[in-house]
């Protein structure tokens, strides 16, 4: 599936991915290939995507995710990592 | 006929002026290319949050959830004004010093007079403008293109925000530079709270599962649109402050060469005069010894 991140100042990651685990405000949820259509809000915390042959993270500090025909789409308030 | 010396140092001052105005031309075009990547780059945050918010609010009451569209009698209004902390930009600023007064002159002169009328500017020039005019400011955030930022923009939205759900305010209009190209700011004047009702009921309505629930995430959708929208402004803003620098200052440069070459015309023509004279004299002096 498709993920990007987007926070207000730039794009932080657009790409394929197999796995996304977010920090939702209601607790820590994943979502993997053809995941139903889904919005939720994130509270504080670290994005763990997993792609093919590489696995990151972010840390967001808040935001609203959105699931939607296996594209997902991150809009983090912002980001600390430097 | 010109002093040469007064002429030559006329020359010198105009070269030493036409060389700041290329270097302040050449800095704004750097910082042009900047402002306009940052916009750039908010671009898709924008547009996605709108349209996630299309998709949550499709099928949703639009009371619902969301107190900043709730249209109320107007007894107390907030300018956002955008202005730029320098000068040297053209135009720029009057511009939006100008549509203010016109603003408040035309839609909101009673509110004005009653004192019910507050400013807040952003940027120094705007604050320095109404200052002067004592109007009535708030002028917590006027420092933000220090270190410009979405978290200090939000700041100020944060404030319009809740002085507007308090019922502080009853009307929020923001006025900024649009940057359309970099000769070409427009002058937008636009309603910021309440929430202008949208056009378009073209939401998709697809079957989301809505984590914690649809009206939280309105609750928490709507203000993160709201700060968006003012920190675009600023961005918007700021590009067409430096392409409006950049294009005053092209066209000063070109005026200073100009004039140098005038002065130069001047120059010469003092010089070759001096010169005839002399030889002229000389001439004389021989033909009466001879």
């Amino acid at each position: 599936m498709h993920l990007e991140i987007y926070t207000p100042e730039k794009t932080l990651f657009d790409g394929e991915v197999n796995s996304v685990t977010f920090p939702g405000t209601d607790g820590s949820f994943q979502v993997l290939n053809n995941h139903a259509p889904l919005i939720s809000t994130l509270k504080k915390g670290t994005v763990t995507y997993k792609g093919k042959d590489e696995e990151a993270d972010v840390e967001i500090t808040g935001g609203v995710v959105e699931v939607l025909n296996n594209t997902v789409t991150v809009l983090a308030e912002g980001t600390l990592e430097e | 006929m010109p002093n040469l010396k007064e002429v030559k140092s006329r020359i010198v001052s105009v070269i030493s002026t036409q060389q700041i105005t290329k270097a302040m031309k050449m800095v704004a075009a750097a910082k042009l290319r900047r402002a306009q990547d940052n916009i750039i780059q908010m671009r898709p945050y924008a547009q996605k949050l709108d349209g996630v918010l299309r998709n949550v609010t499709a099928g949703l009451d639009p009371e619902d959830g969301s107190k900043f569209n709730v249209e109320r009698e107007v007894n107390r209004v907030l300018l956002i004004i955008v202005t730029s902390d320098r000068g040297l930009c053209g135009a720029f600023n009057s511009n939006i010093n100008k549509a203010t007064l016109a603003l408040i002159e035309e839609k909101y002169a009673y509110i004005h007079k009653r004192g019910d009328l507050d400013i807040l500017p952003l940027g120094k020039k705007g604050y320095d403008f109404f200052r002067k005019r004592k109007y009535k400011m708030v002028t917590d955030f006027w420092n933000v293109f220090s270190d410009l930022s979405f978290f200090e923009a939000t700041k100020a939205a944060d404030f319009a925000m809740k002085k507007f759900e308090e019922g502080e305010y009853d009307r929020v209009d923001i006025i900024y530079n649009e940057f359309k190209n970099v000769a070409t700011q427009i002058v937008r004047k636009e309603p910021y709270l309440p929430i202008p009702p949208s056009d378009d009921d073209l939401g998709v309505e697809s079957d989301y599962i809505f984590q914690p629930d649809k009206e939280k995430i309105v609750r928490e959708i709507v203000p993160k649109s709201l700060k968006i929208q003012l920190y675009k402004s600023i961005l918007e803003s700021n590009a067409a402050e430096q392409g409006a620098r950049m294009t005053a200052m092209d066209k000063a440069t070109e005026n200073a060469g100009e004039l140098l070459k005038e002065l130069r015309i001047s120059y010469n023509r003092t010089r070759q005069a001096a010169i005839t004279t002399e030889i002229n004299e000389i001439v004389a002096g021989a033909q009466a010894l001879g």
